[in-house]
């Protein structure tokens, strides 16, 4: 079972940014995604500053793959899918213009990319896809279903650890709870690190918003699970990038590292954000 | 009958009511979907057998109109079987078109029925040119419904490049997610549209009387509660009163319903061929009613679009048919994102 570490979903300052992938340069992780995934307005780090930290990362050992956006609208963003599709690094497609541009040459089908049956995965491997990463709302069993239907050569990754990428839409809605509208954001979304959590009326954590994205409040944290996922024949797990405010990540990479080398006895460091860990799939799973 | 130029007018149909209120109050086409868990209105005593279905298709086909069948969630392995025989279904019954999501159906419509025309699903996420060219050139889709998250001059913008029909939702309940990419109700009821066509399903919600007011509840998470001067509205999650900085607000929406009759002219400039009408759970007197004002508004926008203004009593009856008796533009307008 190898690790990975997910494309960073929050809008982070640029040193901070920097300092995080330095960390995981130094830390027991297979591979790593770059890129923004969710809004195009978020530019603190241009290409060049993504292409460059991967040159880092490829330096200390770690395979280096481009997310791509979930949402794709703009000319601008197709432009720039292109310009990423153009070159040698390998994609992670999460919409299937990213797809259509980086077929016939190996990619990752990403998260939300809708797969959820073997010919629809054989489909997307005969395009090039040499791993899946499955979608967030397939439990452990509905995976291993799956799997006894994949192509030879394909590799399967899960979700394992973090805030859970629940939807897209049109609208920013870190912008939208300050009364802010999308054209006119001024960046808000910066201001919470790991999300703003929205709770019901009875305070319970539900979602976590940042800009067009909603999450889950709570830490998806399949630690419990990876004897499950590695029956299923899960080879890869995703931890999604978590500021030092909310958890101490590289203790979360630690525990993940111990555990897949069979230690059971390993425990995750708490996190601090409203929510907390969910060990199920979705909350509902975990109820 | 000769096909009416310009925009086409689709509805809905849960029964075979509904699809002759449709047709009979001026539809184009009508869309339904089989009794089968496979499209993204299951509920319960809603859609159609195969035998049903067949019977509206004729129905239909006597006047002129068409019928196109969804089969728009993402079967998964246990449900494949069923998915493709849904799909053979369809073109057994004489459906005109059917409405596709997942790639894997979409192959195996194209091979095994190449005459049988294919829709790409609003949940099939297409938000974007590149991605409907990569749906046209593998399954040679003819149309596609382009999800709620788009600007009048981005739908104008994909009409310019993708070489295919675009239809656009024209009026009913508001998805403000990208359609095939949200799992707010996966999250909280384990349910959802991808996997078992459904949203925040009826069977997972619970109303309460409380002395605060009266509480709707899905799986237990508290959606919304209503004072008594307030409509309860269906508790949709995306829809739902929650606490963000310290305020409780509608954090993602209010209750809504999207409304294009003023943009009617625009849309038409920009090259949509269909406005999709929401609602196979409606009744057929909401269907009549419906389709009787868009066809009315469509009609006239289509006469004169340079002095088309929304037809009064059409815009009135809409008005008086809106979820919380609002209406909204959605993302067509850039301001509501």
């Amino acid at each position: 079972m190898k690790l990975s570490v997910g494309p960073l979903l929050y809008f982070w300052e640029r040193d901070q940014v920097f300092a995080f992938y330095r960390m995981l340069a130094a830390a027991p992780i297979d591979s790593v995604y770059l890129g923004e995934v969710v809004c195009s307005k978020r530019r603190a780090l241009k290409q060049e500053d993504w292409e460059a930290i991967g040159r880092d990362l490829a330096a200390a050992g770690k395979e280096v793959i481009f997310s791509t956006l979930a949402l794709m609208e703009a000319e601008s963003e197709l432009a720039a899918l292109a310009r990423l599709a153009a070159g040698t690094a390998t994609i992670e497609a999460n919409d299937m213009a990213a797809v259509q541009l980086a077929r016939g040459r190996p990619f990752v089908a990403g998260p939300h990319l809708n797969v959820y049956n073997g010919p629809t995965l054989r489909l997307l491997g005969a395009l090039g896809a040499r791993r899946w990463v499955a979608p967030l709302e397939l439990d452990t069993a509905a995976i291993a279903e799956l799997l006894t239907e994949r192509p030879e050569d394909m590799e399967c990754e899960v979700f394992a650890y973090g805030r859970m990428p629940l939807a897209f839409s049109a609208r920013c809605f870190s912008a939208r709870v300050r009364r802010h509208n999308k054209d006119d954001c001024n960046f808000v979304c910066a201001e919470e690190r790991d999300g703003l959590t929205v709770y019901t009326r009875e305070h319970e954590p539900l979602f976590a918003l940042n800009g067009i994205q909603t999450q889950s409040a709570q830490v998806r944290n399949l630690l419990g699970g990876i004897g499950e996922l590695k029956a299923a024949g899960v080879q890869m797990l995703r931890l999604s990038p978590h500021s030092h405010q909310a958890v101490p990540f590289s203790e979360v990479i630690e525990a993940f590292a111990h555990a897949v080398r069979g230690d059971e006895t390993v425990q995750c460091p708490a996190s601090a954000l409203p929510g907390g860990y969910c060990g199920g799939p979705m909350l509902e799973a975990a109820r | 009958m000769a096909e009416r130029p310009g925009i086409e007018l689709v509805c809905p149909a849960g029964s075979l009511p509904a699809l002759h209120a449709a047709i009979d109050n001026g539809a184009d086409a009508v869309y339904l979907g089989f009794r089968d868990g496979l499209n993204a209105r299951n509920f319960p005593g809603l859609n159609f057998s195969p035998a049903e279905a067949a019977d509206g298709i004729k129905y239909a086909h006597r006047r002129g109109a068409r019928v196109f069948v969804a089969l728009n969630v993402y079967p998964r392995p246990s449900r494949w079987a069923a998915a493709t025989a849904a799909v053979d279904a369809a073109a057994d019954a004489g459906a005109d078109a059917l409405i596709l999501a997942d790639a894997g159906l979409l192959q195996y419509a194209a091979e095994r029925h190449p005459a049988l025309g294919r829709h790409l699903s609003v949940q099939g996420s297409a938000t974007n040119w590149r991605a409907l060219q990569f749906y046209r050139e593998r399954f040679g889709i003819r149309r596609a419904v382009l999800p709620r998250v788009l600007s009048v001059a981005q739908v104008r913008r994909v009409i310019e490049r993708c070489g295919i029909e675009i239809e656009v939702f024209g009026f009913g309940s508001l998805c403000i997610m990208v359609e095939g990419r949200c799992a707010l109700s996966a999250h909280v009821t384990g349910e959802s549209p991808n996997t078992h066509g459904v949203c925040s399903p009826a069977h997972a919600v619970r109303w309460q009387e409380q002395p605060s007011g009266r509480q709707a509840r899905l799986n237990g998470v508290l959606i919304d509660e209503f004072a008594a001067h307030e409509a309860a509205g269906y508790p949709t999650l995306c829809k739902g009163r929650f606490e963000a900085l310290g305020s409780v607000m509608h954090a993602l929406e209010e209750p809504t319903s999207l409304n294009v009759l003023e943009i009617l002219p625009q849309l038409l400039d920009a090259g949509v061929r269909a406005i999709k009408v929401e609602g196979r759970q409606r009744s057929p007197a909401y269907v009549a009613q419906v389709t009787r004002a868009l066809r009315t508004a469509l009609d006239a926008c289509q006469r004169d679009p340079a002095r088309y203004r929304p037809p009064v009593a059409p815009a009135a009856a809409l008005a008086r048919l809106t979820e919380g008796h609002a209406q909204t533009l959605g993302a067509y307008s850039r301001p509501w994102q």
